[in-house]
């Protein structure tokens, strides 16, 4: 059988390297023959957990689920030492963000990946045990993370005295039963808890007081999936992926969605243009219509206009354009389609993902759903623009318990800012009359 | 003036449900997972709906009692996640994903086509008891919109004339 590995000679696709999707995932023993897990065994016998948290703190590894924060500042926070006690090391696989689908080819394609990254990450931080939280609709990650998780313990490198080290540590792939909200970092340790799924205060954080009061780190399932290859190729190797497209490093694995002619995710340099995301490797807009708006990465996303296209599509530059990287996969809207519709849809699924622990995101989410089914329908009021800039100030940041209304307002606040004539379009004849009257 | 009453939880019917053997075995494998019983309330609660399709009355009294928690917790629960059904279903669920990379590629018409297909609204079952149909956050199968999942099986892009064939195996 042909090394898979073998397709990526110079080792500049570390996630997707080993992945083949007519073939499927590598079992044990073909993860194994791919020299999987040689990492694992490596970082037991002859890295300390100081050494693999170095490592990745000086790869500047950032976090891949949206808020792309430093993996090795997060994991710096957490107590080190013989006396710190039980601790958990938490997988965030409830991959819900709309416009995203990667971590599904990481859990179904690489399941492996996920489950040594694990290993060497809970060595870095001693953790005790470790959970996958998966969402509920993942059957097929469900069942080949299962199979993974099987066959790592039957090898020994999971359970009591790992490898023959004084390090213990239980890994259990624990699935979901839907709500967006569950992919809020302390909203889902609160689910994992067995309860409803509602985001807790910070601090502390969970690096001190997470899962059942203990010291907890929370990754996503591409962060993770990145830390046997910096382990194993170290952190400048892992900082020239990015091929001098970018500050940040590694890899991305991007995505294109929505009315795009081959629609799918890449693994490449971060910092890749959205341009080239789109053109290139999605072959451009479907029937060669005009691009008109896009989302960099997800719904809780500022949308971008194509001016934007040849921006580096990392953290700051992203930023800097006044949106946010997110998860990296655009999702395009073409010159044909409705902004007021999209924003619209968007603001549904807020509103009914919404927890209701907290009241502007409760009770402001739903009144912009009312507005914004008003505009759609040609029903709009004078006042109706002025209450959604409203809106996007009440329920920013700092206004709400956690972040899920801020990011709902995101794609609002932009749409409103680039396309507030198709906003006014939708008011009824009269409050038209009634809004230039009020502007003249 | 009528008054509206929420019943929260029918005790008639807890005292006349009982866990079969095997939904106690697999409640208590999750149980073995986590410091906390608590924390196997959401398994405990997909493992009384794997083998009954949802979750009756008197299956909370039922798995509170076993994870030795306040029945009014896990119905606190159960009523949170939208995966766990607290209503009988059809046969077969079928979950339309309505995330914005849907909507771009034609969500509306399909669920239009899935409602007028099956006599149905979004949250109602057919009156043969084959189907439910319910809205679902995104399936993370944006390059295959529009989809939909029928049971454990995803299928996209879907358009509308495909629904009778893609309907017709799921009897």
């Amino acid at each position: 059988m042909s090394q898979r590995s073998a397709s990526d000679p110079k080792y500049l696709r570390p996630l997707t390297r080993l992945i083949d999707r007519s073939a499927g995932p590598l079992d044990f023993e073909g993860y194994e023959a791919e020299d999987g897990y040689t990492t694992f065994r490596r970082a037991i016998k002859d890295l300390s957990s100081a050494d693999v948290q170095t490592v990745v703190k000086t790869s500047n590894l950032r976090g891949r689920g949206g808020a792309g924060f430093p993996t090795g500042v997060k994991w710096s926070l957490i107590p080190m030492g013989p006396d710190a006690g039980a601790k958990y090391l938490v997988c965030n696989a409830d991959e819900m963000e709309p416009g995203t689908f990667k971590d599904r080819l990481l859990m179904e394609q690489a399941p492996h990946q996920l489950i040594e990254a694990m290993l060497i990450a809970a060595h870095a931080i001693q953790a005790t045990a470790g959970y996958i939280f998966l969402r509920g609709e993942y059957v097929t990650a469900a069942q080949r993370l299962g199979q993974a998780v099987e066959a790592a313990r039957a090898a020994g490198y999971i359970g009591a005295n790992i490898l023959g080290s004084p390090w213990s540590f239980e890994l259990y792939v624990h699935t979901g039963a839907g709500r967006y909200i569950c992919g809020e970092e302390t909203a889902l340790i609160n689910s994992l808890e067995g309860r409803r799924a509602t985001p807790r205060a910070k601090p502390p954080f969970p690096q001190i007081a997470g899962l059942w009061g203990r010291p907890t780190i929370v990754n996503n399932v591409e962060t993770l999936s990145n830390i046997p290859h910096i382990v194993a190729n170290g952190a400048d190797w892992f900082k020239d992926l990015s091929a001098g497209k970018s500050s940040d490093s590694g890899t991305k694995i991007y995505g294109c969605s929505g009315r795009a002619t081959n629609p799918g995710c890449w693994e490449l340099p971060i910092g890749t243009t959205a341009r080239e995301i789109l053109e290139v490797h999605a072959g451009g807009m479907k029937y060669g219509r005009t691009l008109k708006a896009w989302l960099p990465g997800g719904a809780s996303t500022d949308f971008l206009l194509p001016e934007h296209l040849d921006l580096a599509m990392d953290y700051e530059t992203i930023a800097k354009a006044g949106s946010r990287l997110g998860t990296g996969l655009i999702t395009v809207v073409a010159e044909d389609q409705s902004m007021v519709a999209a924003v619209r849809n968007l603001e549904e699924f807020f509103a009914r993902e919404s927890c209701g622990w907290c009241t502007p995101c409760r009770d402001g989410l739903p009144w912009s759903v009312k507005i914004l089914q008003a505009l759609e329908a040609g029903r709009g009021q004078a006042e109706d623009l002025e209450v959604l800039h409203k809106l996007t100030r009440w329920l920013g940041p700092g206004k709400t318990f956690c972040p899920h209304a801020p990011g709902a307002m995101e794609p609002l606040q932009s749409a409103l800012k680039f396309f507030r004539p198709e906003f006014e379009a939708g008011l009824a004849k009269s409050d038209k009359a009634l809004t230039n009257a009020g502007t003249a | 003036m009528t008054q509206t009453v929420l019943k929260i939880v029918d005790l008639d019917a807890s005292a006349q449900f009982h866990l079969s053997d095997t939904e106690r075995d697999e409640i208590h494998h999750e149980m073995s997972h986590y410091p906390d019983p608590r924390a196997a309330s959401i398994e405990a609660l997909k493992v009384v709906q794997r083998h009954r399709g949802w979750v009756p009355d008197g299956a909370i009294a039922a798995i509170a009692a076993v994870i030795g928690i306040p029945a009014a917790e896990l119905e606190g629960v159960a009523t949170f996640y939208s995966l766990i059904f607290r209503h009988p279903v059809g046969r077969h669920v079928i979950k339309v994903c309505d995330s914005i990379a849907c909507h771009l590629t034609g969500y509306d018409e399909l669920r239009d086509a899935l409602i007028a297909s099956l006599g149905v609204r979004l949250g109602e079952t057919t009156r043969d008891g084959r189907f439910t149909l319910l809205p679902i956050c995104c399936l993370g199968a944006c390059d295959r919109g529009a989809c939909l999942m029928i049971d454990d099986d995803l299928h996209g892009p879907v358009e509308p004339a495909q629904i009778a064939g893609l309907l017709e195996p799921y009897t």
